[in-house]
């Protein structure tokens, strides 16, 4: 703090600034958020990274072993599939889809889910009734079941297993906002947002969402991990991503029929999803830990 | 409590209304002609109407008639196969309820222990360890890992077999639809090498499923520890002189294991995800392996079957988490939450 300071005030870190202070203390958390980072990246630059052209089958290289194999080239880091295409290509190409795909899902079930949620959370009787009934009746359906349903009515395809994984995603960000704004709705502080004669749409945007945001985020992560495996396996089950859409999932499916004789081309399809849910849950739960040490204080 | 058992009662009626209800809608979503979605039958055949099914007369006494069709257990026919819908899934569905309850019964002896030590040592080297662990089983996709243990110990190590649920040679008569207590029942065979040959067969299909629903349970129990032995009655317990031995058995478990019953009743959609995914890879017979196969030939009449079984399953073993729940924990707020 080399401002001036005419009032001598004690500075007040922000709650987010605090929870950031907290999350910083712990070197796992921030490794996460350093691999979460660099998906980021390659999501965003993933084209200008890429060697090769993720599709361009070349039949002199067929199933090239990784470089660090003794019968591997250096041309293909993580050597090359059944049709010769460069592995390293397909996972920075499959990584770009996968995550940016699943982050895109995560927003919209979050936009949609805080939008019932809140509704269902400010209302009662009957509304309300009838709007928590139906997400929990589709909260029992198996996220799976959901996606081989909406595949037979609208064939297979990237987007429509999406539309799959965000009806499965939306009513958990439903009920954690019910819930939320049920507990809200109860303060002092609300009651006298509301005295002061606040309409709900004022109470929502500045009395509700602050204090909402935090336990977003950490949804958020959760959804994120789920969103990246749920996106995958449909992707793998050939009911996802088809053709020329790589997902690390179908490229991973991709070479099933070589398993024996190519294994790194499920083995690092898979380390690659590994990795990123891993740095998913890592940055969710340093989150959720750095939180509670910021309530706890 | 029996007001509570008839609301339950209530709800699951109506929830399995409304599920015969999407599956008589889906049949018209569907690609194709809706009667044969319906009954898997072509109403041309032989002129009379499949099933007694005729849209011609109104949709409500449609539906009336394909809602009897479901309650008398003439649930149609695959287009692929030809055979009943019902019998079909009458011998798949146990299969995955039986891996799905493997898997369940792993997750708890491995989970409630492993989440209890590390949450009664919070911040220590046991709990970090735990944690860590189970961050990673959370983070593996579950068709990644059965094929890893595939790759493993069927093909390099030879150790277990690659797939389905027993050696084909056993003829074992499907009596229960559970493989080890129809082999326990089957008199035409060698049962104690039968039975090993089964549990060989389920072992790395368990596993692959088991691993993601340990590590849920664990967090969940070790940050249920956590918060319970930090309640203000743990502290009185501790000024009273009672042993740490004391104060975890008769006062901390017990509250530390409310919270996990409803957690594992938002986890049977998950495990069900996981085990028919699972399935698929071990060409274990079940209802996921037959869904996927449905929806890879198209079978609309066997989707839409196997979704209401599927749906029905799911919503039976929900509610009866959510009963269990609502008897071992009552003071939970009256009808706060009630799951479906």
């Amino acid at each position: 703090m080399s401002q001036f300071n005419l009032y001598e005030d004690e500075y007040h870190p922000s709650p987010w600034q605090q929870t950031w202070r907290e999350f910083k203390r712990s070197p796992i958390a921030m490794a996460g958020i350093i691999v979460l980072a660099f998906f980021a990246l390659i999501a965003l630059l993933g084209p200008l990274i890429a060697p090769y052209d993720p599709n361009l089958q070349n039949t002199d290289t067929i199933m090239i072993p990784p470089s660090w194999d003794p019968s591997g080239t250096v041309r293909y880091l993580f050597g090359t599939d059944a049709l010769g295409r460069d592995l390293f290509s397909r996972l920075i190409y499959g990584s770009q889809v996968t995550f940016g795909t699943s982050i895109m899902l995560v927003l919209i079930a979050m936009l949609v889910g805080v939008a019932i949620g809140v509704l269902a959370g400010m209302s009662d009787g009957v509304r309300a009734s009838v709007i928590n009934h139906l997400l929990d009746a589709l909260m029992v359906i198996p996220t799976l079941l959901l996606a081989i349903i909406i595949v037979a009515i609208l064939g297979t395809g990237l987007v429509n297993s999406m539309w799959a994984i965000s009806l499965a995603l939306i009513p958990h960000f439903v009920h954690h906002t019910r819930n939320t704004v049920r507990e809200l709705m109860n303060k002092e502080y609300i009651l006298a947002a509301r005295l002061d004669g606040a309409s709900r749409a004022h109470i929502f945007v500045y009395s509700l969402l602050p204090n909402m945001i935090e336990m977003l985020v950490v949804q958020g992560t959760i959804a994120l991990s789920v969103a990246i495996l749920d996106i995958t396996a449909l992707g793998f089950l050939n009911l996802g991503a088809q053709g020329s859409t790589i997902e690390l999932g179908a490229v991973l499916a991709d070479s099933l029929n070589v398993v024996y004789l190519a294994p790194w081309n499920i083995a690092l399809p898979g380390l690659t999803i590994f990795v990123m849910v891993f740095a998913v849950n890592i940055v969710g739960d340093g989150l959720r830990a750095a939180l509670n040490r910021r309530l706890r204080h | 409590m029996i007001r509570i058992f008839l609301r339950y009662l209530n709800l699951l009626v109506i929830t399995l209304l409304v599920v015969v209800v999407f599956s008589f809608a889906l049949a018209f979503m569907f690609p194709g002609d809706p009667v044969v979605n319906l009954t898997g039958l072509s109403s041309e055949s032989n002129g009379s109407l499949p099933l007694n099914i005729d849209l011609n007369s109104g949709m409500l006494s449609a539906f009336w008639q394909y809602f009897l069709n479901i309650l008398s257990g003439d649930w149609g026919y695959s287009l692929t196969t030809g055979s009943s819908l019902f019998s079909e899934i009458a011998l798949t569905l146990p299969a995955t309820i039986e891996l799905s309850l493997y898997a369940l019964i792993i997750a708890i002896v491995v989970g409630l222990p492993v989440g209890f030590i590390a949450g009664l040592k919070p911040q220590r080297s046991v709990d970090y360890t735990v944690l860590g662990t189970s961050a990673v089983m959370y983070s593996f996709p579950v068709f990644w890992v059965a094929m890893i243990f595939i790759l493993v110990f069927s093909l390099n190590l030879g150790w277990l077999p690659l797939s389905g649920r027993a050696n084909l040679l056993l003829n074992v008569q499907h009596v229960t639809g559970f493989i080890l207590i129809d082999i326990m029942l089957a008199d035409n065979l060698d049962r104690g090498q039968a039975f090993v040959d089964a549990l060989k067969h389920s072992v790395l299909p368990t596993l692959s499923v088991a691993l993601i629903t340990t590590a849920t349970i664990i967090r969940a129990v070790r940050r249920s520890t956590l918060e319970v032995m930090r309640k203000p009655y743990i502290i009185a317990a501790q000024s009273r002189g009672l042993s740490s031995r004391q104060i975890f058995f008769k006062h901390g478990m017990r509250n530390a294991l409310l919270p996990i019953l409803p957690i594992m009743a938002m986890q049977v959609t998950t495990l069900i995800t996981n085990v028919m995914i699972v399935e698929s890879l071990f060409s274990w017979p079940g209802i996921g392996n037959w869904l996927l196969q449905a929806i890879y030939q198209q079978d609309y009449p066997a989707i839409r079957a196997g979704m209401l079984a599927v749906a029905a399953a799911v919503i039976v073993l929900t509610i009866i988490i959510e009963v269990m729940n609502r008897l071992i924990d009552p003071s939970r707020e009256k009808f706060e939450r009630v799951t479906i």
